[in-house]
């Protein structure tokens, strides 16, 4: 797989040059890349799963070490970890029932089908350890020593069980193959359709002669706005520039082509807009776990002034923007600092960046974070491409979207045998 | 308990003392003078009113003055009992011109809330131009506490039996009422239901209960905006006609007594006025905008024409608003650094916003007292003053951090004190300075960070507010649109004349008085609710402050 591997290590090196602006085409080409890894991956008759599982994780590591803020990747890599086991599962069951089946009716068959009643105990307790069972403390105690034993009863099983087991377990294993990576297609596709599926539901909350106020840019945002206004609802956008990064000039710049009443406003004077705003409407970086969202900085105090005036805070965040962990300390562990160049100029305040008594330390420092943490209980709706949730129910999209196994996505250290 | 006492009346604290009585008798002695208690009324006809003396006289001319006396002996006892009220009670109202002379003696020079009473025939004196400016803090508030009085007390005093007024008497009363109907008619909305008592608890239907609307207009607060514009006379005015001079006349601010043998060629000019004008200023200017020491006494010598000649004038004027520039903003200043710098510990992180001298000189001030803090500057657009606030303080040696209004919510969990600047604080607390500053105020309040305002007592204002949206300032729309110092964003340049594109350069915001944990001014440390307190104690004390 040297292919996929160049790819692999491209892939990290965009990520890691931060060249990939925005989480949904990080998403995507994540989820692109473990396609490739995954159609290529060689895997062996038994516990395909795991060994799939085991080479998207190899991968999965190196792009979430790579750029640990954009957290889009590991959510599509733990997509990806969750359709494996599902699909396993799928086919699992599905086999299960089909040696049911088989089993019966074959009754009184050939040579073959007379083991198989026996055969098909082994053959069912094999299948069935070979599929990835929930944690159970059995599981947990003989987990290295089972992913070895495997192998053996169930070849020792497809010994006598003969050409017929092996036959379907590699129709099997190329079934789960085919399955995960049409999984994986649908998944893209969500990606790529996920403002699409938002902006349907705009109608539903922006009414007529409404003030909506946004802050930096967000395309989620803007396709929302304009459905809206395709729908024949008027309205009129504040939008905040978004300093340092001047983002609002462009979402500014893009809603006044389409049609749309804008004026743009200063960060600083949101609190005294806000009394006169019926909406806040924003995107997200990233959605955690208990419904706190990270976002371009400045939306905190955006928040926080909508909180005051009882202003609905609505946050548009596609799935891929859902992450399975939990917060803590979000401000300084998952947040970026960038260039203070964006704020001063070095030429400018030269003179100031040489003072430094005793220490020796400069007097000046620069602080220019990329996030801001916004809690739960400032957030009023979260719009996804499944409709409408409060913050208190987006811990259960994530058991709809990932598995428990995968939260961790270092390799365990190899447990003293 | 006087029964003819209004119970209801508005105390205003510039009428809590009682003082001098206006000297022009053609203005307000009439009303006290007529409508005292029986006894009283020859005691205060205008006809005793003595020549100008000084103060110091004028205390002790009432004993001299026989008329008073026994009615006055005969009526303090009965006012005495408000006599040692403080002046926040009501009953200013019912102290009288009457209680003048008899109590004048033994309230002299005293600090302020104790009642004082100047006769009624001494008040000429005491106002005269010279005299005035150099009068006691204590006798200055009176004056205008007393003018007020003197025409509160009418309705409470009832029998309003008038003496046998001379032609000149009866004249100067329908003068008085003149004045008195110009200044109910302004007031009428705010004192009806006071001088409908009022005039209930008058028995007489004496034009001069007029005088008691007048008082009332008075004592409440009048909008001086709308005062001012009916006052003033147009400067151009036809003194020819008839019905437009007495338009005038009656929202004159000053008032014209009518002068008996007046050239008609000269008609069309005021006429001369003998005697001071300050009287009747003072009824009206007193409840006008308060006026600084300097300014007035400036005003004093323009009108006694101790300075003359162009020159001379504005220098005097240019010298006195210097004056108010070092007391009321230089020594301000001093008071409140020396006040704030109590609130900054070792180890404090400090943040402020934008550019405020105050907390510039502050910030210094804390740094030669060799306190060992940090400070964290933030700043944002367009007019990006901080920096300027940071080069300052990087300069002398303080370790800074600087920041965009927008990482508030993630620098705000190392702050331990907040200092902000203010233009203004209204009466309910809110705090109008530069736009931000409620953003930063609020995100403090919400990590529980205190918040602390340094502001001049000047900027104190009685007018409220509750959004930043009904009183603002725009600035330009084209420093929204470009961005100056980063020429690679292609911000919107050229976007200023397309339709649906709005730009808002906000320059002040109003920051809710629950954010603001203490207001520094040179009065002291105060909670935000102190405000409409110290604008209505201290506005007219800072006159003679």
């Amino acid at each position: 797989m040297p292919d996929v591997q160049s790819l692999v290590n491209e892939f990290i090196l965009k990520l890691k040059k931060r060249k990939i602006e925005g989480s949904q085409a990080t998403a995507r080409q994540t989820a692109v890349l473990l396609r490739s890894v995954i159609s290529q991956q060689r895997i062996p008759y038994t516990s395909q799963a795991a060994a799939l599982i085991d080479a998207v994780r190899a991968v999965g590591e190196q792009l979430i070490a790579a750029n640990p803020i954009e957290l889009a990747v590991g959510n599509i890599v733990r997509r990806v970890l969750h359709i494996i086991r599902e699909e396993d599962l799928s086919l699992t069951t599905a086999a299960i029932e089909g040696l049911n089946v088989s089993s019966v009716s074959d009754d009184d068959g050939d040579t073959d089908k007379d083991d198989t009643p026996g055969l098909s105990a082994a053959a069912l307790a094999a299948a069935a350890r070979s599929t990835l069972r929930p944690p159970s403390l059995q599981t947990l105690l003989e987990d290295l020593p089972d992913s070895s034993a495997i192998p053996h009863t169930s070849s020792s099983g497809g010994d006598s069980d003969g050409k017929s087991k092996s036959a379907d377990k590699s129709t099997r294993s190329r079934k789960l193959k085919h399955d995960v990576i049409e999984a994986i297609n649908e998944l893209i596709q969500d990606i790529d359709t996920c403002h699409d599926q938002i902006a349907e539901q705009a109608v539903e909350h922006i009414h007529h002669n409404e003030v909506i106020l946004t802050l930096g840019s967000s395309k989620t945002v803007l396709e929302f706005l304009c459905a809206a206004k395709e729908k024949k609802r008027s309205f009129r956008v504040f939008v905040a520039e978004g300093a340092p990064r001047y983002q609002g000039h462009l979402l500014a710049k893009e809603l006044v082509a389409r049609g749309l009443q804008t004026t743009l406003i200063t960060d600083s004077a949101v609190f005294a807009m806000i009394s006169r705003v019926n909406m806040v409407i924003v995107g997200a970086h990233v959605v955690m776990a208990n419904g706190g969202v990270i976002a371009p900085v400045g939306l905190n105090m955006v928040a926080l002034a909508a909180q005051r005036h009882a202003v609905p805070f609505v946050v548009l965040a596609g799935c891929h923007k859902l992450c399975p962990l939990y917060p803590h300390n979000p401000e300084v562990l998952l947040n970026e600092l960038r260039s203070p160049s964006e704020l001063l100029d070095f030429g400018e305040f030269s003179d100031c960046m040489d003072f430094g008594y005793g220490t020796g330390t400069p007097l000046l420092h620069v602080v220019n974070p990329t996030f801001d943490y916004v809690p739960p209980k400032l957030v009023s709706l979260f719009i996804t491409e499944t409709g409408g949730h409060d913050p208190s129910y987006m811990y259960r999209l994530i058991a709809d979207y990932y598995s428990a196994d995968d939260l961790v996505l270092q390799r365990k250290v190899a447990s003293v045998k | 308990m006087d029964p003819r006492r209004n119970p209801r009346s508005v105390i205003d604290p510039k009428v809590r003392h009682v003082g001098f009585l206006p000297p022009d008798r053609s203005l307000s002695t009439p009303s006290p003078d007529s409508h005292p208690s029986d006894d009283d009324d020859a005691a205060l006809s205008p006809v005793i009113i003595p020549p100008p003396r000084h103060h110091s006289d004028n205390l002790s001319s009432p004993s001299s003055a026989s008329h008073p006396v026994p009615p006055l002996a005969h009526h303090s006892p009965r006012y005495s009992e408000f006599s040692p009220r403080s002046p926040a009670a009501s009953s200013p109202l019912s102290v009288v011109g009457s209680r003048l002379a008899a109590d004048g003696e033994k309230e002299t020079g005293g600090a302020g809330g104790s009642v004082r009473v100047l006769a009624s025939s001494v008040p000429l004196s005491a106002l005269t131009t010279a005299s005035v400016v150099g009068v006691s803090r204590g006798i200055t508030e009176t004056v205008k506490g007393c003018v007020v009085e003197v025409q509160n007390e009418q309705p409470a005093i009832l029998k309003p039996v008038k003496a046998k007024t001379t032609k000149a008497e009866r004249r100067a009363l329908q003068e008085a009422q003149r004045a008195a109907k110009a200044a109910a008619k302004v007031d009428a909305t705010v004192d009806s239901n006071q001088s409908k008592s009022a005039k209930l608890s008058q028995q007489k239907n004496d034009p001069s209960s007029v005088i008691s609307l007048d008082k009332k207009g008075h004592s409440s607060d009048r909008p001086p905006e709308k005062e001012r514009k009916k006052d003033a006379p147009h400067p151009r005015m036809q003194y020819d006609d008839t019905s437009r001079v007495e338009k005038a006349k009656r929202k004159a601010v000053v008032k014209q007594t009518e002068v008996r043998n007046r050239v008609e060629l000269f008609r069309h000019l005021p006429q001369y006025e003998r005697g001071s004008q300050l009287p009747d200023l003072e009824t009206k200017f007193f409840h006008l905008d308060p006026l600084h020491p300097a300014v007035y006494k400036v005003g004093l010598q323009y009108l006694s024409g101790d300075i003359c000649g162009g020159n001379a004038r504005c220098i005097a004027m240019l010298k006195a608003f210097q004056e108010f520039i070092g007391e009321k903003i230089m020594m301000a200043d001093k008071v409140i650094v020396n006040h704030a710098v109590t609130k900054i510990r070792d180890g404090d992180v400090l943040l402020t916003y934008g550019s405020s001298s105050v907390v510039e000189m502050l910030i210094l001030h804390a740094h030669e007292l060799r306190k060992k803090f940090r400070v964290v500057m933030v700043d944002s657009r367009p007019k990006l003053e901080g920096q300027h606030l940071l080069r300052r303080l990087v300069r002398e040696g303080i370790s800074c951090t600087y920041t965009n209004i927008n990482a508030i919510s993630y620098i705000m969990h190392e702050v331990t004190r907040v200092f902000l600047g203010a233009s203004a604080v209204l009466s309910n607390g809110t705090v109008y300075s530069r736009v931000g500053t409620a953003c930063v105020a609020m995100v403090a309040h919400a990590f529980r960070v205190p918040v602390l305002v340094c502001c001049e007592a000047y900027k104190f204002h009685e007018r409220v507010q509750l959004d930043s949206i009904c009183c603002n300032e725009l600035g330009d729309p084209d420093m929204i649109s470009t961005i100056p110092d980063r020429k690679e964003i292609d911000g919107l340049n050229n976007w200023s004349n397309v339709d649906n594109l709005q730009f808002l350069n906000l320059i002040y915001d109003a920051t809710p008085c629950d954010y603001v944990s203490m207001i520094i001014t040179d009065y002291g440390m105060v909670p935000p609710t102190s405000v409409p307190v110290i604008v209505r104690e201290y506005r007219g004390e800072h006159m003679w402050g």
